[in-house]
């Protein structure tokens, strides 16, 4: 059980339909916890997630954010998810160069069969993402 | 392979011959009109022009260390609609010409009918220290080019300029090689193409050898390399974490002039000007709430950050977005920061070539194994 004060972030999900959202599906189905920290939302690939989308949630108060694509290769699109990969090598070139914290940025690969993974890899984030703190950058007026 | 021919300076000066050089392209037909920065009548600043006359081009100074916009903006602008029917020469510094490159690749500009004239670029200035400098000159390129041959680093440059390691123009069908070239006799043509050796054959140039053009080249790069280190380090250490950055940005009032101002901002809205950032008034208020407080304008360091993401694997550095902001934001800085270490990634060099694809738009199977697993 969570103690009463423990720091509860808020993670952003952007979770591509064909995988990694199925996979949220058969992890329910397998009834499988994970954490009610993770906000998911349903997107049609992980290459249509414009890091705006990303920084957005970061700047608006997330503590984190994981996008969640088909496993290289597997893309429903062809090669959404190599495009996604790309995005995100920049994005995360981008904070770590200006000092701002890349580690609250995840992407993984998780198939429509992998509700295991789906579980253990939403347990990560968040655990990791509360061993970082609160993002103080997106609870900051002046930005 | 490179071609070479000298254009011969006689008692006109190396301006003068650069002029007669274009008055001769207009004359000869070879193109139907040039786009060239020409003196204003002020005489305090240069602006890129298109000239159709050999009589207006006397007016044309490429040589003036000065760049109000970057021009691969205008080529943009006069071919995006549709491509020039005339033959048109465009005049240009690399960075505009790189930039030019990657309009190109991003479809925003088109080089059919184009002749690229690029010019090795010593530098610029600020358009209001060019002025001043005006001012205080009789012969003010002259006195330019004598102070580039001797000083080492003119404390007027633009910092984007000082650290700038591309100052040879690439993928140009002609260059004026002013590196390794004696300014007191000759100026050197360097033909990039089949169209430029064509050029050079119907105005009758003498072949010439670029023996000492090489050697100046690297040597300036060099120069420019290491002073391109000593500047990245030292923004590192004015804005990277934080609290520096956020007090590099504190100024910012979303004015979205560095947007305007840089060639490589491509899209024809902008996400930040579209109805997407037009809120409800509960929206203000309940940010306001959930912080305590909320700075307006809001989302300048959202603005900033995205506009990194979106074009910085193109940025060639040009510096313009720094000039346009009315509080001295060094956007460029931020921009040649991270632009470096994206563009390294996938060691890709903005304005090389046409071919390489843009960062974006491809991929390889195998790579990046870190991101994503």
């Amino acid at each position: 059980m969570a103690e009463e004060n423990e720091f509860e972030p808020v993670i952003v999900g952007f979770f591509c339909n064909w995988c990694t959202a199925t996979a949220a599906d058969l992890a329910g189905t397998l009834r499988m916890q994970y954490p009610a920290n993770i906000r998911p939302i349903r997107t049609m690939c992980s290459g249509s997630v414009d890091p705006v989308y990303i920084l957005r949630a970061l700047l608006g108060g997330a503590d984190g954010v994981i996008v969640g694509g088909c496993p290289p290769g597997d893309c429903h699109y062809v090669s959404g998810n190599y495009k996604a990969r790309r995005r995100m090598a920049i994005l995360k070139t981008m904070l770590d160069t200006l000092g701002l914290e890349n580690d609250r940025v995840w992407i993984r690969w998780i198939s429509a069969a992998e509700g295991p993974k789906f579980a253990r890899t939403m347990n990560e984030v968040t655990e990791s993402i509360k061993k970082l703190g609160p993002n103080t950058l997106g609870k900051d007026w002046s930005i | 392979m490179e071609r070479y021919a000298t254009i011969p300076i006689g008692n006109q000066g190396a301006l003068g011959a650069i002029r007669q050089f274009l008055a001769s392209l207009l004359e000869k037909k070879l193109v139907d009109a040039l786009l060239v920065p020409l003196e204003l009548p002020t005489g305090d600043n240069v602006v890129p022009t298109i000239v159709s006359s050999p009589e207006q081009v006397q007016a044309a100074n490429p040589l003036a260390p000065v760049m109000p916009v970057n021009a691969a903006r205008l080529v943009s602008r006069i071919t995006m609609v549709s491509s020039s029917p005339d033959r048109l020469g465009v005049v240009l510094r690399p960075c505009e010409l790189r930039a030019l490159v990657e309009l190109v690749k991003l479809k925003q500009a088109s080089l059919d009918k184009l002749l690229l004239i690029g010019i090795d670029c010593h530098g610029t200035y600020s358009v209001a220290d060019y002025g001043k400098f005006v001012g205080e000159s009789s012969s003010p390129t002259e006195d330019f080019l004598k102070r580039v041959r001797e000083s080492k680093g003119d404390p007027l440059l633009r910092k984007a300029c000082q650290m700038c390691e591309y100052p040879v123009p690439m993928c140009a069908d002609l260059t004026l090689g002013l590196l390794g070239a004696n300014l007191d006799k000759e100026i050197l043509l360097v033909a990039g193409t089949s169209e430029g050796e064509r050029v050079i054959q119907e105005l009758g140039l003498e072949e010439a050898k670029a023996a000492e053009r090489e050697s100046a080249v690297s040597g300036l790069v060099a120069e420019r390399s290491k002073k391109r280190e000593e500047l990245l380090k030292q923004t590192r250490e004015e804005v990277k974490g934080r609290d520096k950055m956020m007090a590099t940005l504190a100024t910012c009032i979303n004015c979205h002039n560095c947007k305007t101002a840089c060639p490589l901002c491509y899209c024809k809205e902008c996400f930040f000007d579209s109805p997407v950032f037009e809120f409800e008034a509960e929206k203000y208020l309940g940010w306001a709430k959930r912080k305590g407080a909320l700075r307006m304008p809001n989302d300048t360091l959202l603005f900033h950050l995205t506009r990194l993401n979106h074009m910085v694997a193109s940025c060639v550095g040009c510096g313009l977005c720094t000039e346009a902001c009315p509080n001295d934001i060094p956007v460029s800085d931020i921009f040649r920061l991270v632009g470096y270490e994206v563009q390294k990634l996938f060691d890709y060099v903005p304005g090389r070539s046409l071919e390489e694809e843009l960062p974006l738009t491809t991929f390889k199977e195998e790579e990046l194994p870190d991101i994503g697993v």
